[in-house]
C-alpha cells in the first residue's frame, strides 16, 4: 500500500489515513458533558489551585519517601535489566519478552501483584520493575543500533566481546543512554505516584483522596509539590549520585512482602486459571472464552481503539499548534520560557490525573480521556519537536510568521513529527486501556471490574487480551516508521 | 603466516572488483598497492585482513577511534583482545604505570606525547591519524594492513611516521595515494587496474611510464 519511501505523497497519504480513520471512530465514540454543574465543579477546583493547602510535613514525607524510593528503585533496576536485554534485542523471544512486559501498564501489574504480595513495598517495586524493563531494552536496544559501528569494526573482526563493547559502543552512546534513564526517572516518579490510586502508599493516594473529597486546596498543594519535584530532578539527580539513591531507598523501602507461599501458589494454580479448565472442562473454556469476548473484551477493545485514534490525531494538531511558541525560530526568550515552562507542568501531569480532574468537570464519557491524552502527549512532542526545529538550518532571508512555519519548518520536521507520533500510538493505547479504570469504558474498565468482583481468571484474560492489543499496534507503528523511512530518536526529552 | 589468492575473484557489495586474482605475499616483506580510486585497494586489503585477523593490525583510511576516550585509552584499545575483560576495565578507569609507560614511548614515536590524555574528538585530522596508528603499534601484532595511514600529514610527519612503521612491522602491507611515500617504506609494488593486478614487481623497477599508465583512465 504504502511505497517504501518518505516522500511528501506518503507521509500526506498517512497522514489523511490517521485523520479518517480518527473521524470514522468520532461517529462511533460518546463523547458528551454529563455533569450537570461542570463550571461550579470547575469554580471550586481553580478556587483551590490559586489557594492551595499544603500538608502537614508529618503525613507529607513518608509518602514522599515512598514515591521516591519506589521510582529510584524500580528505574534503576529495570535500566539495568533493560540493559542486558538490550544486548540480545537480536532474539526475537528476547523481544517478545519486552515487548510483552511493556504492553501491560504499571497499575495492571500492581493489581495483580497484590493479590499476591498485597500492597506491599514488593508490589510497588515489581509494577515499576516489569514494564519499565521491557521499555528500557527496546529503547537501549535502539541507541545502541544506531551507534557508529567504524570504531568496532577498526579493531577486530572477530565476534564483539565485552571489552569491544565496553570500550566502543557503551561509550560512544553512554551520554545517550544516562538522558534516557533520567527521562526514565521523571516518568518513573509520575507512575510510582499514580500507584497510589490503587491504594499504594504513594503521592497519588492522598491526591486521589483529595480530589474525591473535592478537596482542591489541598490537592492543589500536593500537585504543586510534585511539579516542584519533577522540576529539581534535572538539578538534585546526577547519575553519579544514583548508587547513593539506589542504597538509601532500598535500606528505606526494602521490596519485602509478607504474603503467604500458599496463598501464591493458590493465586497461580487457582485464582487466575480460568473457571472451566479447574475443572478439565475444555469446551466449557471455548464457551467461557466467547462469551467474555462477546460481552466485554470486543467492547473493550473497540472503545480502546476509538479512543486512541481521536487522542491520537488531537495529540498531533495540539503538538504542530504548540511547538512553535516553544520554538526560537518563532518566539522571543520570554515567550519562550513561559511556553517551556508550561510545557513541564502539562508534561508532569499523569494522563490519569489529568483524566481524573477532566472526570469531575466533563462527567463520565471519552471527552475526559480524549483532553487528558492529547494534552499530556502533545506536550512531550511539542517539545521534542522545538529542540529539533532549533537544530534547522534556515537561510537568514527566508520567510517569517505563517509563512515559515509552513513553508520552511513544517515541511523539515513532517516526517520527524510523525515518527514521534507513530512512537506514542503504542503508549497512547496502554494509556487508554488504564483509564477505563476511571470509568471509561476501554479494556481497562473490564479488567478493573473483573477485579473488583474477585474474578482474576477472568482479569487475566482481559489483560493478555490488552497486551496482544498493544503489542499489534506497535508491530502496526513500526511498520509505518520502516515503510515511511522516517525516524526520530524515541522520546529523549 | 604469509597471505595468498589464487585464482580469487573479490567483490564489493554485488559487484565483482578484482578478479582472476594471483597473489603471495611472505612474511617479511613490506607491500605497497597503488591504483585509481575506486579500484579496489580497500577490498583487496580487508580479504587480506580477513585472512590474517588475528594476527593483523589494521590502520583504516578513517580512524575508528572512540571520540570522548583520551588518546591513551584509544591506543590502549589496540590490545584489547589480548586480555580478559575486568582488566581492560581496569585500564579504562586507571591504567597502570607499565601501561602508561609503554603507550607514552609509543606516543613519543609519534609526537603524540602532550596529546595522550585529550579526548580523541578533540584531536586534528593527523593526530587522529598517528593515533589510530599508535593503536596499531601498541597491538603488539607482527603484521600491518593499512588504507592510506598518512593521507592527512604533511611530509615530514608523514615519512617520520612510515619509519616508525617500517621498524616495527615485520610484515606490511599499505594501500597508497602517494607514490613517494610508497616508494620511502616499501619494496615492492602492486598496482591494481581494470579489475586485476597490472603489474606486481620490486618498487626499484618500476618506471614512471608504468606509474602514470596505472593512472590513466581506459
Amino acid at each position: 500500500m504504502f511505497k517504501a519511501t518518505s516522500s511528501s505523497h506518503a507521509l500526506i497519504q498517512v497522514t489523511f489515513l490517521m485523520i479518517g480513520l480518527a473521524f470514522v471512530a468520532f461517529l462511533f465514540s460518546d463523547i458528551a458533558i454529563h455533569t450537570s454543574q461542570p463550571w461550579f465543579e470547575l469554580s471550586l477546583m481553580l478556587k483551590g489551585f490559586a489557594q492551595p493547602v499544603f500538608m502537614s510535613w508529618h503525613t507529607l514525607w513518608p509518602a514522599l519517601c515512598k514515591t521516591l524510593s519506589f521510582a529510584i528503585q524500580g528505574v534503576v533496576c529495570s535500566a539495568l535489566l533493560g540493559f542486558i536485554l538490550a544486548l540480545f534485542f537480536n532474539y526475537t523471544w528476547i523481544r517478545l519478552l519486552a515487548s510483552f512486559s511493556r504492553a501491560i501498564h504499571e497499575l495492571f501489574w500492581a493489581l495483580l501483584f497484590i493479590q499476591i504480595a498485597g500492597l506491599s513495598p514488593l508490589t510497588g517495586f515489581l509494577a515499576i520493575l516489569i514494564p519499565y524493563t521491557g521499555v528500557f531494552a527496546k529503547v537501549f536496544s535502539e541507541i545502541l543500533d544506531e551507534c557508529d559501528k567504524e570504531p568496532e569494526r577498526s579493531l577486530s573482526l572477530n565476534p564483539p566481546n565485552l571489552s569491544l563493547f565496553l570500550y566502543t559502543r557503551f561509550f560512544m552512546c553512554w551520554e545517550q543512554l544516562k538522558n534516557y534513564l533520567s527521562y526514565r526517572l521523571e516518568c518513573g516518579l509520575r507512575s510510582s505516584a499514580i500507584l497510589g490510586f490503587v491504594g499504594l502508599p504513594t503521592l497519588g493516594f492522598e491526591l486521589e483522596s483529595f480530589f474525591k473529597q473535592g478537596d482542591y486546596a489541598e490537592a492543589a498543594g500536593l500537585l504543586y509539590l510534585f511539579f516542584i519535584l519533577i522540576i529539581s530532578l534535572k538539578y538534585v539527580f546526577k547519575v553519579t549520585l544514583l548508587p547513593f539513591y539506589v542504597v538509601a531507598a532500598f535500606l528505606y523501602l526494602p521490596p519485602v512482602a509478607s504474603g503467604s507461599w500458599t496463598l501464591m501458589w493458590g493465586f497461580i494454580t487457582h485464582d487466575i486459571v480460568p473457571a472451566p479448565l479447574r475443572t478439565g472442562d475444555w469446551l466449557g473454556f471455548l464457551d467461557w472464552c466467547k462469551t467474555l469476548c462477546l460481552n466485554s473484551a470486543f467492547k473493550g477493545v473497540f472503545n480502546s481503539l476509538i479512543l486512541a485514534q481521536i487522542a491520537l490525531v488531537c495529540t498531533g494538531v495540539m503538538s504542530l499548534t504548540l511547538f512553535p511558541f516553544r520554538s526560537a525560530l518563532f518566539f522571543s526568550k520570554p515567550w519562550r520560557f513561559i511556553s517551556h515552562s508550561g510545557l513541564i507542568v502539562l508534561r508532569s501531569c499523569p494522563e490519569y490525573l489529568l483524566t481524573f480532574i477532566s472526570l469531575l468537570i466533563f462527567g463520565p464519557s471519552m471527552l475526559p480521556a480524549i483532553i487528558a491524552l492529547s494534552v499530556h502527549n502533545s506536550s512531550i512532542i511539542a517539545h521534542l519537536l522545538a529542540l529539533q526545529s532549533a537544530q534547522l538550518k534556515l537561510q537568514i532571508d527566508v520567510q517569517v510568521g505563517f509563512n515559515r512555519y509552513f513553508y520552511e519548518v513544517l515541511p523539515r520536521l513532517y516526517g520527524n513529527f510523525l515518527a514521534l507520533l507513530f512512537y506514542r500510538w503504542e503508549i497512547i493505547l496502554r494509556e487508554t486501556a488504564i483509564l477505563g479504570m476511571l470509568g471509561i469504558p476501554t479494556l481497562g474498565f473490564f479488567i478493573d471490574s473483573a477485579f473488583e468482583d474477585i474474578r482474576f481468571d477472568r482479569a487475566l484474560f482481559f489483560i493478555l487480551i490488552s497486551a496482544i492489543l498493544n503489542m499489534t499496534v506497535d508491530s502496526i507503528s513500526v511498520f509505518f516508521r520502516k515503510r515511511l523511512h522516517i525516524h526520530s530518536q524515541p522520546e529523549l526529552v | 603466516m604469509s597471505f595468498s589468492f589464487k585464482d580469487h575473484e573479490l567483490t564489493y557489495g554485488p559487484k565483482t572488483v578484482l578478479k582472476n586474482l594471483h597473489l603471495h605475499i611472505q612474511p617479511g616483506e613490506h607491500v605497497a598497492i597503488i591504483g585509481e580510486s575506486g579500484v579496489g585497494k580497500s577490498t583487496l586489503l580487508k580479504a587480506l585482513r580477513e585472512q590474517q585477523a588475528s594476527t593483523s593490525a589494521w590502520c583504516p583510511q578513517q580512524p575508528g577511534l572512540v571520540p570522548m576516550l583520551s588518546c591513551l585509552h584509544n591506543i590502549y584499545m589496540g590490545r584489547l583482545d589480548q586480555y580478559n575483560f575486568l582488566i581492560n576495565l581496569k585500564q579504562l578507569l586507571y591504567p597502570s604505570a607499565k601501561i602508561r609507560t609503554e603507550i607514552a614511548s609509543i606516543a613519543i614515536k609519534l609526537g603524540l606525547e602532550h596529546e595522550l590524555q585529550q579526548a580523541a574528538e578533540q584531536l586534528s585530522g593527523g593526530q587522529q591519524q598517528r593515533c589510530s596508528i599508535g593503536r596499531g603499534l601498541f597491538s603488539k601484532k607482527s603484521i600491518l594492513i593499512a588504507d592510506e595511514p598518512v593521507s592527512a600529514l604533511d611530509e615530514f610527519q608523514a615519512l617520520k611516521v612510515l619509519d616508525v612503521m617500517k621498524h616495527h612491522f615485520e610484515t606490511m602491507v599499505i594501500a597508497f595515494h602517494d607514490i613517494h611515500f610508497a616508494r620511502h617504506s616499501c619494496k615492492r609494488m602492486i598496482a591494481l587496474k581494470n579489475g586485476g593486478l597490472y603489474f606486481d614487481k620490486q618498487i626499484d623497477t618500476v618506471t614512471d611510464d608504468e606509474l602514470k599508465e596505472v593512472y590513466r583512465s581506459t
